[in-house]
């Protein structure tokens, strides 16, 4: 028996559990945690990194700040939500994650997904392969007209790009304009049998955003906010999603 | 995209006038309207076995079940309901194949392919010949996926397999049919080369 408590030296100051829960709607319940491990039973990430999502939650609720922050594990969770799905506490561990990921300095985050973020901050696509409007332009046109030709039953299809007054503003992930432009014409087919009035935007039309992923805020509102603006201007009522 | 446009309207207080939406609602309701004259006869006797990937940004990210079902209404439309096997679990509750969030991207390969190691599982418990994958992450990471454990399934994307159905889809618009596709109900087979 010692005659003194041993008292833990946890400082009084504010932890990143702290911050992030004064972000989220109902600090993210992130202290409401029951450690069930529902989560990390049905976390496919469970056992990468040797971490697992409560392990990660109970880890930020110890105020271990610098094992959070030097974590590879936030960047192999793909912040799927599956774990708050099946969470009887609703806890926002994707957002604790994301929170994390944003605690690297830009530059040494993974150099993949920041490349992909600033290409999409180099012109007014948002792609992610840097790709220009001219060039997406280009390839809309190029493609339409060969199919016009060679499949004459879609003669009067259209690929339109900032059409005035379309119903629908559609976005379109940049690899099959890049990579694999004959991928694009079963949409535009189905589109065009089924009357719908749409659109691509020479503003914004790529439908990936990697500066999500890279928990860059910024750089994601920056996109966000090119590719409605473009939807807006058009008088675009819906703004369909591919993916 | 679904969701990085939805959450990024709301974290960052953007003014819009327009509603977001995900195609395989409309793909759903154009075949329930009959403006997409699908049908499965092309599958009858094939017997060429499906399952989908239920993309986690679409359906447990932003539009829940109602969205998986319209999503299964349009595959089990196109391929035969007879031709359909669900993974498991599914929907909602079904997992990320590892390919979100920047993983593929990441450079942690082998952690990625760990990751998938459930989802090649659930597939493969499946025995279906395809995995309709309607995202290009998806699509990427389970084609990945199906080399690196072996399976040999085939990835396909929704489009392509509507556009089969319809009767409307051309030699070069097979990338992602394997053997067994590539030569049925060929639109302009003219146009090969």
């Amino acid at each position: 028996m010692t005659d003194q408590p041993i008292r833990l030296g946890r400082k009084k100051e504010s932890t990143f559990l702290d911050r992030v829960k004064e972000i989220l709607p109902q600090g993210g319940n992130l202290n409401l945690c029951l450690t069930c491990g529902a989560c990390s039973s049905g976390c496919p990430a469970t056992g990468l990194e040797n971490m697992d999502p409560r392990k990660f939650l109970r880890m930020a609720a110890l105020g271990m700040d610098d094992e959070i922050r030097k974590s590879k594990w936030v960047w192999m969770c793909s912040m799927c939500q599956r774990c708050i799905y099946v969470c009887p506490m609703q806890i926002n561990i994707p957002q604790l994650v994301y929170n994390a990921r944003a605690l690297w300095p830009r530059d040494e985050r993974p150099k993949g997904i920041l490349g992909s973020c600033d290409m999409a901050l180099r012109n007014a696509s948002t792609s992610a392969m840097g790709t220009e409007p001219e060039d997406f332009r280009f390839v809309v046109e190029d493609v339409l007209e060969e199919y016009r030709e060679a499949q004459p039953e879609f003669a009067d299809m259209e690929a339109p790009i900032d059409k005035e007054g379309a119903e629908f503003f559609l976005n379109q992930n940049s690899r099959e304009p890049v990579t694999e432009p004959d991928e694009m014409v079963p949409l535009w087919k189905i589109l065009h049998l089924a009357g719908a009035n749409w659109t691509y935007g020479s503003k914004g039309w790529a439908g990936e955003n990697y500066c999500m992923f890279l928990a860059d805020d910024e750089s994601w509102k920056h996109i966000t906010t090119t590719t409605a603006k473009q939807a807006d201007h058009l008088g675009c009522k819906i703004f369909l999603n591919t993916e | 995209m679904t969701f990085s446009v939805l959450a990024g309207l709301k974290k960052f207080n953007i003014p819009h006038n327009f509603v977001v939406k995900n195609i395989y609602e409309y793909y759903a309701k154009w075949i329930r309207e009959g403006k997409l004259k699908v049908n499965s006869d092309w599958n009858k006797e094939l017997k060429i076995k499906f399952t989908v990937q239920d993309p986690c940004q679409i359906v447990r990210k932003t539009y829940g079940d109602a969205i998986a079902e319209d999503l299964r209404f349009v595959v089990k439309s196109v391929v035969g309901e007879e031709n359909f096997v669900d993974m498991y679990p599914n929907r909602s509750n079904n997992f990320c194949c590892g390919g979100g969030g920047g993983f593929l991207q990441s450079g942690y390969k082998e952690e990625r392919l760990e990751y998938g190691r459930l989802k090649d599982q659930q597939i493969q418990n499946t025995g279906a010949d395809y995995c309709i994958a309607g995202c290009h992450n998806c699509h990427a990471q389970i084609h990945e996926l199906s080399e690196h454990y072996g399976a040999g399934y085939g990835v396909v994307h929704l489009w392509t397999l509507i556009c089969l159905s319809l009767g409307i889809l051309g030699p070069k618009e097979r990338e992602y049919l394997r053997d067994d596709l590539k030569e049925v109900n060929v639109f302009h087979p003219e146009t090969e080369m």
